[in-house]
C-alpha cells in the first residue's frame, strides 16, 4: 500500500502561514516576568512587602489606595497588597501541587493503558471516560464532601478531577508513538522491548507533558479560587486570592480595590501561564513537524 | 485572441521573504494544451493559481501585461476574479479526496459550480449534474451523485472533480498535478479523459513534475526552475532535442530500461547529457540469503498477502511492483519480521526468521535493514543526525549475528557515543555523500534527498546482508531520485548487499532490479528476470500496467 | 443550503445510521450505570462508618440510624446492598437527605428549574456569541481578529465568579439596570446568563475560529473558490461544518462548564437553584444529596453528548458506516 506522503514536484502554493497571528502580539518576556514576580511572592513574600497580611487595623478599614497602603485595606483594615503577595504562595502552590498530582497520576495511567493489552486498555479508558463525565467542579465538590474543606483536600479534589484529562491525552499520545515509523524502525535494530519503551516511547510520549501542565496550572488556579470562593479552600484568615474575593464581594460598593487587586492577580497569573504554555506548545509542535 | 496572455509575471510572498515566480511570460490560445513542468519549488503551481487570482493571502503579484479572456486582469477586484473562476477557467487539483469537500456529496459539489454561475435553471441542475458525471465516465451517475468523496475510488473521485471543474463549461481547464496521487492504470484513464476534453475544443494548462505524463497530451511544454522558465517549445522538440542543460538533466534522470547499468545523475556537457556506467555488481548464486515460501498475511477477514514465494541471492536486487493495495508493503513487513505470516515461512541466511520468538530474531536483526518512503517519520523526532546513524550501533545487543566481526554493541554505553562510534558515523555519512558536520543537525533542517541519505547511512551502519527498500524514492524529485538510486547502486556493488526494492514505478524497477515480482491483490501474478517480464509480459495485468505507463518521446542518451 | 437535495431521501438504516446510533445510546446507558456505581463506591470508601457518613451533619438519633439501615439495606450483604441501590435508582428513587430530612428527589425537583433556565440562557448566549465572533473574524488578519482573540483569552482566564462580580459592579451597582440578586423573572437571568455564557463563548469561539481558519486552508476550499463562489458562501456552505466537528470533543467540557459554572454563578448572584443546594450539601456533608447531584449531572452529560453525537452523524458522513 503506497501512501504517498510527500509527492515530488508538488509545492505548497503559499508558504504555510503561522498557526495564529495576533495583531497584538504580547512579547514573550511579559508573561515570564509576571510569573517570575509571582514566584518570588510565593517563595519569599517578605522580599516584596514588610507588612503582616493578618494584622488587622479596624480604624483604617476599607481605606482606598494610598502611599501607605498601595492597594488599600480590606474590611478588617488588613493591607491588601500584603495579602495579595502572601496569597500567591497559597494559590500557586495549590495549583502546582494539584497539577503535579493530576499530571503524574494521569501520565502513569495513560502510559499504562497505552502499552497494555487491549482488554486492559479498554477497561482503563472506559474508566477515564466515566470519570471525565463528571464536571470537574462537581467531582472536586464530591471529594470535599467526603474529606471536608482545607488546603490539602482542595489539592486532592482538583488533582483527582483533572486526572482523566491527562490520562486520555497521554494514552492517545502513547498510541501515536507506538505506531510511529521510528518505533517500528527501532524494532529492526533489535532493541529489546523495555529498551524500546524507555528510549523511544516514553520520551516522546512524556515530552509534551510540561507544556500541558503549564496550561493546566492556569485551569487549576481558577478552580482553586472557585472552591475558595465557595468557602471550601484554605480557611480564613489565610490570604488566598479566591477567599479574599469572596470576602471583598460584600464590600464591592465601597471598596473596589479589595476586589480588583486579587482579581487581577488571578487573571494575570492564568493569562501568563496560558501564554507561556502556548508558546512552549508552538515550539514543541514545530519540532515535531 | 489568446485566453491568457501574460508578460513578466512576478509573484512574491513578502512576509515569508520568498519570490516564487520571477518573470514568467505565458500565453494560452483557445483549444491549446500547454504544460508547465518543474520540480518542487519551481513556482509552477503558484503560476497556475495566479491565473485565476488564487495565489493566496499575502502574495504580491506584478506583471508587465496580464490579460485574461481579453481583459486586463491587473486591475481586477475580488468580484471580477469570482466571475471568471469556474466560468472562464476550471481548476483541477491533485487529490480529489481533499479537493472535494468531504462533508458534501459529489453531486452537491458539482451543483455548486452550476448554481454560482446560473448555468442552468435551478430545476434542471440535478439532471445536469448527472449528465456531467456521465460525460466524465462515471458509471451509475445517479447513485454516485448522492455519494461522498470518500465512498468513491481514486479514479472516480478524480473524474468527479473534473466534472465540477467543467460544470460551467469553461474554455480553459487548469489541472495542477491531476494524476500524481493515482495508480498508473488510473492515471492513464484520467489522461485520456483530459485529452478527450481537449478534443472538444477546450484549452488545457497542465502542471506536472513528470515530463512523460504531459508528453502525450501537451502541444507546448514550458520547463520551469526556481521561478523562471528555462526552456519552452513544442513538446516533441523539447523532449527530443532539449536546448537547456536543466531539461537534459531532467530527461536523463528518468530511470528506464535504457538507463540500466548507468548512472542517472549525469553531467550535461556540450549539448548532450553523458551517462557514465555504474560499477560492476556480482550476484552470488550459490545460496540465497533470504527465502520466502508460501507467505500469507491476513488482516481481519481480508487476505492481504496470498501465497507469495521468492528468494534473494547476495548482491542481487529483487524488484516488487504493484499498485496501491497490492500487498507489497505487507511483504516488506513480513520479510523484516515485523509481522508474523499467517502461513508460510521466511529463512534468513538459511535459518528460520519467521515463526520464532522475537528474542530469537533480535541478535540477527542487524543483518536485515529497511529504508522507507518517508525517512522523517522513521526518525525519532528528538534525535540529531549523528544520534540517528549511531543508534543501530549501540542498539545491537550482542555482536554474534554480524558476520564481519565489527565490535557492535560490546560497549553499548548510553549517552555520548563512544569515539569509535563517532568515527563510524562520520565514515557512514561520508559514504552517503553527506558532510561530517551534518551529524550535529536535526533532520528537519535537511532536504528530502539528504534525509533519505541519512536513512541509508543508518541502514548501512550494521553492514546488513539484506536491504529492504520500500518506495525509497517515491517522495523525491526526479533529479534527487537519480542521485539516491545511483548511491544505492554504488553501495550495493561495493558491499554485495542483497536488495528487495519495492516500488509502484515500473521505470525505477526496470532500472534497478535483476528479477521482479508483479503483485496484484496480494498475489504474485508474474515473476522472472526484469527484461523478460517487462519486454515479454505473459500476464494480462502486467501488460495492462506496462501499457499504462506514459511513454515520453525518446529522449536519446 | 444545498442547492441539490439528492441526499437524504432514504431510510436511516440504508444511510448507515442505525448501527452507530444504537452504539452511542448503549454507551450512554453504560456511562450512567458506571456513574451510579462510582458514586456508590465513593460512599463505601469514604473514611468512617457508612452510617455516620450518610448522616453527615444531620441529627444523630437511634431512630435515624434504624431508618438508614433499613433504607440502604446495610444489614444485608454488600452485593445485595448494591443491587437494592441500583433497583431504587431505576425506580427513580434518589433516597433521603438525613440533614434536610426530606426526600432527595423532592429537593432537586423544587430547585432544578432555575438552574435549567440559567444553563439554557447561558448556552444560547455563549454559542451565539462564539458563532458571531468566529464568523466575523475567521481568516481575516485584521486588528479586530487580534482583539477578539485576546479578549477570548482574557475571558477564559478570569475566574467565573469574578466575571459575575464585575458585571454586578457595572450593571447593577453603577448603572442599576438589573437586580442585584434573587430570582425575579427574566431580568434577573440576564447578568448570570451573561457571566456564565461569556466563559463558554471564550472557549468555543477559539475552537470555532481555529477550525474555520484550518478549513479555509484546505484544498477543498481552493477548489470551491475556483468555482467562483463568494467568501461568505465558502464559510457558510463549507468551512462552518468542518469547524463544528472539533467541538464534539468539547461536549463534556460544555456540560461541565454549564453545571460547574452554574454552582458558582448562583452563589455570586444569590440565585436559588441546584448550585445553592450543592454548596449547602457539601458544607453539611449531606452525602445522599451530593450523590444524587452527581447522578443528575451524569444524566445531563449523557443526554447532551448523545444528542451532539447524533448531530455529528448528520454532519459528517464519514462517521456513518460506509456501504
Amino acid at each position: 500500500m503506497t501512501t504517498v506522503a510527500e509527492i515530488p514536484g508538488v509545492e505548497a502554493v503559499a508558504p504555510a502561514p503561522a498557526r495564529r497571528r495576533y495583531a497584538f502580539r504580547v512579547p514573550a518576556a511579559v508573561p515570564l516576568l509576571f510569573l517570575a514576580v509571582a514566584a518570588v511572592a510565593a517563595v519569599a513574600p517578605g522580599l516584596l512587602t514588610g507588612v503582616d497580611p493578618l494584622a488587622a487595623d479596624p480604624l483604617h478599614a476599607l481605606a482606598g489606595p494610598s502611599a501607605e497602603h498601595w492597594f488599600g485595606t480590606d474590611h478588617l483594615g488588613r493591607d491588601v497588597l500584603s495579602r495579595v503577595v502572601h496569597g500567591a504562595g497559597h494559590s500557586l502552590s495549590i495549583g502546582a501541587a494539584a497539577i503535579g498530582l493530576a499530571a503524574g497520576a494521569g501520565a502513569l495511567l495513560g502510559v499504562l493503558a497505552g502499552l497494555s493489552p487491549r482488554y486492559l486498555d479498554e477497561l482503563l479508558s472506559r474508566l477515564f471516560d466515566v470519570v471525565a463525565t463528571f464536571p470537574e467542579l462537581l467531582l472536586a465538590l464530591l471529594v470535599i464532601a467526603v474529606t471536608g474543606p482545607g488546603t490539602g483536600n482542595v489539592i486532592l479534589a482538583i488533582g483527582i478531577a483533572q486526572i482523566p484529562n491527562y490520562a486520555r491525552v497521554i494514552r492517545a499520545q502513547t498510541f501515536v508513538v507506538r505506531r510511529s515509523g521510528y518505533v517500528e524502525q527501532a524494532v529492526t535494530f533489535g532493541l529489546a522491548r523495555p529498551v524500546l519503551v524507555a528510549r523511544h516511547v516514553l520520551p516522546n510520549v512524556l515530552g509534551p507533558l510540561p507544556v500541558l501542565a503549564t496550561i493546566g496550572m492556569g485551569t487549576a488556579i481558577i478552580a482553586t479560587s472557585g472552591l475558595s470562593f465557595l468557602g471550601m479552600g484554605p480557611q480564613p484568615p489565610s490570604p488566598e486570592w479566591g477567599s479574599m474575593l469572596s470576602e471583598a464581594r460584600d464590600y464591592l460598593r465601597v471598596a473596589w480595590w479589595a476586589v480588583l487587586f486579587p482579581g487581577l492577580s488571578v487573571t494575570l497569573t492564568v493569562i501568563s501561564l496560558t501564554l507561556v504554555g502556548r508558546r512552549l506548545q508552538r515550539r514543541f509542535e514545530g519540532r515535531d513537524r | 485572441m489568446s485566453l491568457i496572455d501574460i508578460e513578466d509575471l512576478r509573484v512574491g510572498f513578502p512576509r515569508a521573504g520568498v519570490e516564487a515566480v520571477r518573470g514568467v511570460s505565458l500565453s494560452i490560445e483557445a483549444g491549446e494544451c500547454v504544460a508547465i513542468v518543474g520540480e518542487s519549488g519551481s513556482g509552477k503551481s503558484v503560476t497556475a493559481r495566479t491565473l485565476v487570482g488564487l495565489t493566496g493571502p499575502g502574495a504580491s503579484v506584478t506583471a508587465a501585461r496580464f490579460t485574461v479572456d481579453g481583459r486586463d486582469a491587473l486591475g481586477f477586484g475580488a468580484r471580477d476574479w469570482r466571475r471568471l473562476r469556474g466560468r472562464f477557467a476550471g481548476l483541477v487539483l491533485q487529490d480529489a479526496l481533499t479537493s472535494l469537500d468531504p462533508l458534501r456529496t459529489v453531486g452537491d459539489e458539482i451543483a455548486e459550480a452550476l448554481a454560482t454561475h446560473d448555468v442552468v435553471p435551478r430545476a434542471a441542475r440535478r439532471e445536469r449534474v448527472i449528465e456531467l458525471l456521465d460525460a466524465v465516465g462515471v458509471p451509475e451517475p445517479e447513485v454516485r451523485a448522492r455519494q461522498y468523496a470518500h465512498q468513491l475510488s481514486g479514479g472516480l473521485r478524480q473524474r468527479a472533480l473534473i466534472a465540477s471543474a467543467i460544470a460551467a463549461d469553461p474554455p480553459l481547464i487548469i489541472a495542477d498535478e491531476p494524476t500524481t496521487a493515482l495508480d498508473v492504470t488510473v492515471q492513464a484513464q484520467i489522461l485520456r479523459l483530459l485529452a478527450a476534453r481537449k478534443a472538444t475544443g477546450s484549452a488545457l494548462l497542465m502542471i506536472s513534475h513528470d515530463l512523460a505524463v504531459v508528453s502525450a497530451i501537451a502541444d507546448r511544454v514550458l520547463v520551469m526552475k526556481d521561478g523562471v522558465i528555462v526552456e519552452e517549445g513544442e513538446t516533441g522538440r523539447v523532449l527530443a532535442r532539449p536546448r537547456h542543460d536543466y531539461t537534459r538533466l531532467l530527461l536523463a534522470a528518468v530511470p528506464s530500461a535504457i538507463s540500466r547499468g548507468t548512472r542517472l545523475s549525469t553531467i550535461a556537457a556540450g549539448g548532450i547529457a553523458l551517462r557514465t556506467p555504474l560499477p560492476e555488481r556480482t550476484v552470488d548464486h550459490v545460496a540465497p540469503i533470504l527465502e520466502a515460501s508460501g507467505l500469507t498475511a491476513v488482516y481481519g477477514s481480508r487476505t492481504v498477502v496470498d501465497d507469495v514465494s521468492f528468494e534473494v541471492f547476495p548482491g542481487e536486487t529483487l524488484g516488487i511492483v504493484g499498485e496501491s493495495g497490492s500487498g507489497k508493503t505487507t511483504v516488506a513487513r513480513l520479510v523484516l519480521g515485523l509481522l508474523e505470516p499467517a502461513s508460510g515461512e521466511v529463512l534468513l541466511g538459511g535459518e528460520p526468521w519467521s515463526g520464532i520468538p522475537e528474542r530469537g530474531r533480535r541478535t540477527r536483526r542487524s543483518r536485515i535493514q529497511v529504508i522507507s518512503q518517508n525517512p522523517l517519520g522513521s526518525f525519532d523526532p528528538r534525535y540529531t543526525v549523528g544520534h540517528l546513524v549511531a543508534e543501530p550501533l549501540r542498539g545491537a545487543s550482542s555482536g554474534s549475528g554480524s558476520r564481519r566481526g565489527a565490535p557492535f554493541g560490546s560497549g553499548s554505553r548510553r549517552g555520548a557515543p563512544a569515539s569509535w562510534r563517532k568515527d563510524r558515523v562520520a565514515e557512514l555519512l561520508d559514504r552517503v555523500g553527506l558532510p561530517a558536520d551534518v551529524a550535529g543537525h536535526h533532520p528537519r533542517r535537511l532536504s528530502g534527498g539528504q534525509r533519505q541519505r541519512v536513512a541509508i547511512a543508518r541502514a548501512l551502519a550494521t553492514r546488513p546482508d539484506v536491504l529492504v527498500c520500500d518506495e525509497p524514492v517515491s517522495a523525491l524529485d526526479v533529479s534527487i531520485q537519480a542521485q539516491v538510486l545511483d548511491l544505492l547502486a554504488e553501495i550495493q556493488a561495493a558491499d554485495g548487499t542483497a536488495m528487495i526494492f519495492i516500488s509502484h514505478d515500473l521505470g525505477v524497477v526496470h532500472h534497478v532490479a535483476d528479477r521482479v515480482l508483479v503483485m496484484r491483490s496480494g498475489q504474485v501474478v508474474e515473476d522472472g528476470y526484469v527484461d523478460e517480464v517487462f519486454f515479454l509480459p505473459e500476464h494480462d495485468y502486467t501488460r495492462e500496467l506496462l501499457g499504462a505507463v506514459p511513454k515520453p518521446v525518446s529522449a536519446g542518451p | 443550503m444545498s442547492p441539490l437535495t439528492l441526499t437524504r431521501r432514504r431510510g436511516l438504516a440504508a444511510a448507515g445510521w442505525l448501527g452507530p446510533a444504537a452504539r452511542r445510546l448503549g454507551a450512554g446507558v453504560a456511562v450512567l450505570w458506571a456513574a451510579a456505581t462510582a458514586a456508590y463506591l465513593a460512599l463505601m470508601l469514604a473514611p468512617g462508618d457508612t452510617i455516620d457518613v450518610l448522616i453527615g451533619d444531620g441529627l444523630d438519633t437511634p431512630e435515624r440510624r434504624a431508618q438508614i439501615i433499613a433504607e440502604w439495606g446495610l444489614d444485608r450483604s454488600p452485593l445485595q446492598q448494591y443491587g437494592d441501590y441500583l433497583l431504587r435508582l431505576l425506580q427513580g428513587d434518589l433516597g433521603h437527605s438525613y440533614v434536610l430530612q426530606r426526600g432527595v428527589g423532592e429537593i432537586l425537583a423544587s430547585q432544578i428549574w432555575p438552574t435549567v433556565q440559567l444553563a439554557l440562557t447561558a448556552a444560547t448566549f455563549g454559542v451565539l456569541l462564539a458563532l458571531v465572533l468566529a464568523l466575523a473574524t475567521a481568516g481575516r488578519r485584521s486588528w479586530l481578529g487580534g482583539l477578539v482573540g485576546l479578549s477570548e483569552l482574557a475571558v477564559v482566564s478570569v475566574p467565573p465568579f469574578l466575571v459575575g462580580i464585575l458585571l454586578l459592579a457595572v450593571f447593577s451597582f453603577t448603572l442599576g439596570w438589573f437586580p442585584v440578586s434573587g430570582d425575579r423573572g427574566f431580568v434577573s437571568l440576564v447578568l448570570p446568563g451573561l457571566a456564565l455564557g461569556l466563559q463558554i463563548a471564550g472557549v468555543l469561539g477559539q475552537v470555532l475560529r481555529e477550525g474555520l481558519e484550518r478549513a479555509l486552508e484546505e484544498p477543498f476550499a481552493v477548489t470551491a473558490r475556483s468555482r467562483g463562489i463568494t467568501e461568505w458562501r465558502l464559510v457558510a456552505g463549507h468551512a462552518l461544518r468542518h469547524a463544528l466537528l472539533p467541538a464534539v470533543t468539547l461536549t463534556g467540557w460544555f456540560t461541565g462548564a454549564l453545571l460547574g459554572g452554574a454552582i458558582i454563578v448562583e452563589a455570586v448572584f444569590g440565585r436559588p437553584g441546584l448550585g445553592q443546594v450543592t454548596v449547602g450539601a457539601v458544607n453539611s456533608k449531606d452525602l445522599p444529596l451530593v450523590m444524587a447531584i452527581v447522578l443528575i449531572s451524569a444524566l445531563a452529560y449523557v443526554t447532551a453528548s448523545t444528542i451532539v453525537d447524533l448531530a455529528y452523524l448528520a454532519i459528517d458522513p464519514r462517521l456513518r458506516r460506509s456501504r
